[in-house]
């Protein structure tokens, strides 16, 4: 993975960095250019709320040889306290344990290597909290 | 816009081709297809394909295949919408005929998914890459969160899943083109190997090489060449949302409903009025999904509509005749010019075993990813 693409990445993955549309307070996530509710181009920074639900999930026994030495792993839909929603992995689980409709917080965690030399890449996964 | 006639049709076996190469196979469909059609020359031609360039490393699949198809210089484009990608090329044909600025298009798709080793990872690009497949989701993953969310809002079984995958199975056993051509049983698709909770290996569309190719002409051209006459009644393209968490359902995709009100508006029919249709069952659950969206079934009412046999052929709503994505194999770029192939030989009246009785009417329904493109087309025999 070249750096500078990684590096992009970073307020979003470590610091759960969004855009607030200023003009109806939609937050997307990464931000972007222009609202895709109401069009306008005018953005705050906001930060995500760290909890929320979980929507769906499903536990990922065959993946891409990046991700082969993982397997079993769950990955999900979390729909944060502020209506934002992410796809991330479901961490520290059990297969058993995972429910539509609990509460998750979303940790700092590794999510992958870049190969041998490559780079550590480092982003959010969610975590049941009850 | 003028009337627009599919008037050939060709395509090579889907499966693990292992003695052919993208070349080969995307020109013998070709091939085969102008031949069917009768006609000494096409004016310009689209290959749909996923990823050429990460399957087998070759980019500019346009000029490739119109040099190996011996018909240069005509323009050759290739077109991409990841799953979606061979209704887009054909979309472009039509629209190219039916405007008038040219009479004869060739329309084709093509991939060769096993000149590669990490298939998943190429198929995943069809997903947003930095907030869907960073974190390790895969495409079958990406399904598996909508069956489980379908699952879970309308209390679906896992019995209703498998019955998808048997029924086709069964249709594409009548198939000679088919990848696979034997039945299975519902047992056997819930005791397959998981591949992503809940979805099972014998609920995944396998890894295929194959092509399809289809001439597609002005009805003036059509008229002098034959007597069955298959006309596009319809054509719809969408696009949605690329990451599956952006949307506001997980058990519904917007894309299909929106394209499925255009087409229904373009061609004045009604679900009802349809005799035969292709869906795009990636899954088993996308076939579910989709047959709701189309509006074939209530929200929530596909699965036991699956269960109970309602889509297989001898019933009122045949749904993927020819086997579907899931027996006759997913070469992804030739996935849906194969759709349409059904469909024309489904009104044509030469489906052979698979022939739905009376067909005039029939739809063909193709997504990329998890429906962030979609396009969909009506055909009728006149
Ligand atoms: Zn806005």
């Amino acid at each position: 993975m070249i750096p500078s693409r990684y590096v992009r990445e970073i307020p979003q993955r470590y610091r759960l960095e969004g855009g607030k549309c200023l003009k109806c307070g939609h937050i997307n996530f990464p931000s972007r250019l222009i609202c895709p509710e109401c069009k306008s181009k005018e953005f705050e920074k906001t930060v995500l709320q760290d909890e929320g639900k979980l929507l769906t999930y499903t536990i990922i026994r065959v993946a891409a040889e990046k991700f082969s030495q993982e397997t079993p792993f769950a990955v999900g839909i979390v729909e944060l306290n502020d209506g934002v929603r992410v796809t991330c992995q479901i961490a520290d689980a059990e297969e058993g344990d995972i429910q539509i409709g609990q509460r998750i917080k979303l940790v700092f965690r590794k999510i992958q290597e870049d190969g041998k030399a490559g780079i550590l890449c480092y982003g959010y996964k969610g975590v049941i909290v009850g | 816009m003028r009337d627009v006639a599919v008037i050939g049709i060709g395509m090579t076996q889907f499966g693990e081709l292992w003695g052919k190469s993208l070349k080969d196979i995307f020109v013998e469909a070709a091939l085969k297809a102008t031949e069917d059609s009768g006609v000494d020359h096409i004016d310009s031609m689209y290959v749909g394909a996923m990823s050429s360039g990460l399957f087998v490393g070759q980019e500019h699949l346009g000029a490739v295949m119109a040099d190996y198809l011996a018909v240069t210089p005509i323009p050759a484009t290739h077109i991409e919408s990841a799953c979606a990608s061979g209704g887009a090329a054909f979309r472009q044909a039509y629209l190219e005929v039916a405007s008038g600025a040219s009479d004869i298009v060739l329309a084709g798709g093509v991939e060769k998914m096993t000149d590669t080793s990490d298939v998943t990872e190429v198929l995943a690009t069809a997903a947003d890459q930095e907030y869907e497949v960073f974190h390790g989701v895969t495409f079958p993953g990406l399904y598996a969160l909508m069956a489980n969310a379908y699952m879970h809002q309308y209390k679906a079984t896992r019995e209703q899943l498998a019955a998808v995958a048997v029924k086709n199975h069964r249709n594409g056993a009548k198939n000679p083109n088919a990848q696979y051509r034997n039945e299975i049983t519902p047992e056997q698709v819930m005791t397959s190997t998981m591949v992503a909770d809940p979805l099972r290996l014998l609920d995944c569309s396998p890894v295929s090489d194959g092509a399809a190719a289809v001439i597609v002409a002005s009805m003036d051209v059509a008229k002098k060449m034959k007597k069955n006459l298959i006309r596009v009644k319809a054509s719809a393209q969408t696009s949605g949302t690329i990451a599956l968490h952006s949307r506001e359902s997980f058990t519904t995709l917007p894309s299909v409903v929106r394209a499925a009100e255009k087409t229904y508006t373009m061609a004045g029919v009604t679900p009802d009025q349809i005799n035969v249709v292709e869906v795009h069952d990636c899954f088993t659950i996308a076939e579910i999904i989709v047959s709701e969206d189309l509006g074939f079934f209530e929200k929530g009412k596909g699965a036991e509509a699956a269960e109970k046999g309602l889509t297989s052929i001898e019933c009122k709503r045949p749904i993927n005749t020819s086997g579907g994505l899931k027996a006759k194999g997913h070469p992804v770029g030739a996935t849906w010019i194969a759709q349409i192939i059904e469909i024309y030989e489904q009104l044509s009246g030469t489906a052979g075993e698979r022939q739905v009785k009376n067909a005039r009417i029939g739809m063909t329904q193709n997504m990329g990813g998890t429906g962030a493109s979609c396009v969909i087309h009506i055909l009728e025999a006149i």
